[in-house]
């Protein structure tokens, strides 16, 4: 009974609560917190069964109101689908747990509204992977980024500008998306996904079709920031609350990555797209050129969060080498690392925040060694996760880009497997400024005088409390922890995702 | 040909152009509600398009009912397309009230809505 009904069930557990919230939250803002935190929690078990089931059976559809695609709108749950959306439950109870302190730090008044926008974000992320109707895909989209445009507006003093720019930009994506739909809607008749990969082959050499997929990949690439159009992102990712880019940062960019593997492997054939539009070479050579972009622009950033902002383009654009090498290692690398990036993203986020909260500030040139001794678990959970971006073993983050430098080599990719690899070391560049700062005393040539004395200064704790440390401190132990089980995820589920035309 | 092939869409070439003007509005323009203006006519160039592909000529509104003429679907204009529209129109609607209300939030913190003072007083 319940699993004919587990595409619509996560979406669910979290719409509900999310028009909850400002309702019992107008007399009881106490209540806010435990609902959205129920919800999330509610929705983990769902998750995890939903891709059990999956993984053992095959994929689950659910036709609302009984109408059969594709006539109705169907929701699908397949392995992508299911994996994607454990990864946001995950991340986002992790994220929520922490973010209770930050909230009635970073914006106390505005605790009710925010959680119930956190829910409907999270609501629209799950229904763009559970859906599998394209318009319907465009609706949960516009609930996603309409929620995305209040959270980022919670935030300092110049984060409605920030949010502002986001909302014109997202709206320019999320037109070119429609207008893309409408295309190909006129030239097949259909909006369901599965009806359209059997009709599109036949379709293929219209020009309306090809125009439709182009428009639609330009808006996709606008919501999940690919190389040149990422301008939104370092403004919105850098004002708003450190709650809110613990969430978005990790998760709103790999929805619309999720989009585009969507869009370009299961609803169209990408063989057959390249030989008449060369569109995943063309967003594999953007990408190559955001991994250097970013890199380098993280490379000159003074203030924590902004440079994390930047390191995301660069992540992106691993993600877009992955899908535009369009073979089944490239493909699991892609894959892979959305997993990781979300997990080490997430990780990064939240120490930024535990800094923010503890400190005030999370400005590079103002950290020194004692933070080393007042936060060092904050700042043991930034190395790991510093070094899972960089790509070291035993880490997570070394083997996606193991699996997309693999992907590179048996395309015969070499200038890509040279960006991955720069981009690699740009990323160790960037990340041990920071790590130097923290944990050697000496720098700029001047001894420091508690470290001279012997090491006798006696910094007191200034370390994040508990409900903070432990989020941070399991996605960290989670990025080791998928570093070993990564062979375990690829063959069990990974390869399971890999489409048929690949 | 080619004159055929630009007089022939008519109405395709007006909704292209309320595309290209709303994109302009959005992204030249220093005025930050200007750019929302601009995004709506964007939005409606959209809106619009579905619309056309949904209509044709002699054809009515799309109810069964063999008092209003013919039962052959042939003569019924495609309802699904005006149906999204119907949502595509809320969802706009929505973003330009959260538009309009960041808007607000912005005046009050800077006291204009001019981009480049804007900026000079964000520094």
């Amino acid at each position: 009974m319940i699993e004919a009904n587990l595409p619509l069930l996560v979406p669910l557990a979290f719409l509900i609560p999310a028009l909850l919230i400002p309702l019992i939250g107008v007399r009881a803002p106490g209540a806010a917190y435990p609902l959205a935190l129920a919800a999330v929690l509610a929705s983990i078990p769902i998750a995890g069964f939903g891709l059990f089931r999956v993984i053992e059976s095959g994929p689950v559809t659910y036709t609302l109101g009984g109408w059969e695609a594709p006539i109705g709108i169907e929701l699908v749950l397949d392995p992508l689908a299911s994996f994607l959306t454990l990864v946001v439950t995950v991340v986002s109870c992790l994220v929520l747990i922490h973010a209770r302190h930050v909230a009635s730090v970073e914006h106390p008044d505005k605790r009710v509204p925010y959680y119930s926008l956190v829910l409907l974000l999270l609501a629209g992320f799950c229904g763009i992977l559970s859906t599998g109707d394209l318009f319907n895909l465009y609706v949960f989209l516009e609930i996603s980024s309409l929620a995305g445009y209040g959270l980022v507006a919670i935030g300092d003093k110049r984060s409605p500008v920030s949010a502002y720019r986001y909302l014109i930009l997202g709206s320019v994506g999320t037109g070119f998306y429609l207008l893309g739909i409408g295309f190909i809607y006129v030239m097949s008749g259909s909006l369901n996904m599965a009806d359209l990969a059997r009709i599109l082959p036949h379709i293929l050499d219209q020009p309306a079709v090809l125009a439709g997929l182009i428009l639609m990949v330009t808006g996709i690439g606008l919501k999940m920031a690919l190389f040149p159009l990422h301008f939104w992102l370092p403004d919105a990712y850098s004002s708003a609350s450190s709650a809110t880019s613990a969430l978005l940062a990790p998760l709103g960019t790999k929805v619309g990555a999720y989009i585009l593997i969507r869009v370009l492997f299961f609803v169209f054939d990408p063989a057959a797209v390249e030989q008449r539009a060369p569109i995943a070479s063309a967003i594999a050579w953007l990408s190559a050129g955001g991994v250097l972009y970013g890199s380098l622009m993280a490379l000159a950033q003074q203030e924590l969060k902004r440079m994390l902002a930047y390191s995301s383009i660069a992540q992106i654009g691993y993600i877009g080498l992955g899908l535009g090498m369009a073979n089944p290692l490239g493909f699991t690398g892609a894959v892979l690392h959305i997993l990781n990036h979300a997990l080490m993203k997430a990780a990064l986020f939240l120490v930024a925040g535990n800094l923010r909260v503890q400190l005030g500030h999370s400005n590079i040139a103002a950290m020194d060694h004692r933070l080393s001794r007042q936060m060092p678990w904050s700042m043991a959970a930034f190395t790991v996760g510093a070094l899972s971006m960089i790509g070291l073993p035993p880490t997570a983050g070394f083997f996606s880009k193991w699996y997309l430098v693999l992907g590179g080599i048996q395309g015969s990719y070499w200038v890509f497997v040279a960006v991955i690899l720069m981009g690699g070391l740009l990323n160790a560049v960037y990340f041990f400024r920071v790590v130097e700062r923290v944990y050697l005393p000496f720098r700029r040539g001047l001894p420091d005088n508690g470290a001279a004395n012997g090491g006798a200064e006696v910094v007191e704790s200034r370390e994040a409390r508990f409900s903070m440390l432990a989020p941070t401190l399991i996605l960290a132990g989670a990025l080791l922890a998928l570093g070993l089980a990564s062979s375990f995820l690829v063959n069990r589920v990974i390869h399971l995702m890999v489409p048929a035309g690949l | 040909m080619e004159i055929e092939f630009i007089a022939g869409h008519n109405l395709y070439w007006i909704i292209s152009l309320l595309l290209l003007v709303g994109l302009y509005g959005m992204l030249a323009k220093r005025n930050l509600v200007k750019k929302l203006v601009g995004m709506n006519i964007f939005q409606t160039s959209i809106i619009l398009f579905y619309v056309a592909i949904a209509s044709k000529r002699n054809a009515t509104v799309p109810v069964i009912d063999a008092a209003l003429g013919s039962v052959d679907p042939a003569h019924y204009i495609n309802p699904l397309p005006h149906t999204l529209m119907l949502t595509a129109i809320v969802v706009s609607v929505a973003t330009t009230g959260v538009g309009f209300a960041l808007l607000i939030s912005i005046f009050r913190r800077y006291r204009t809505l001019d981009e480049d003072a804007l900026l000079k007083r964000m520094r």
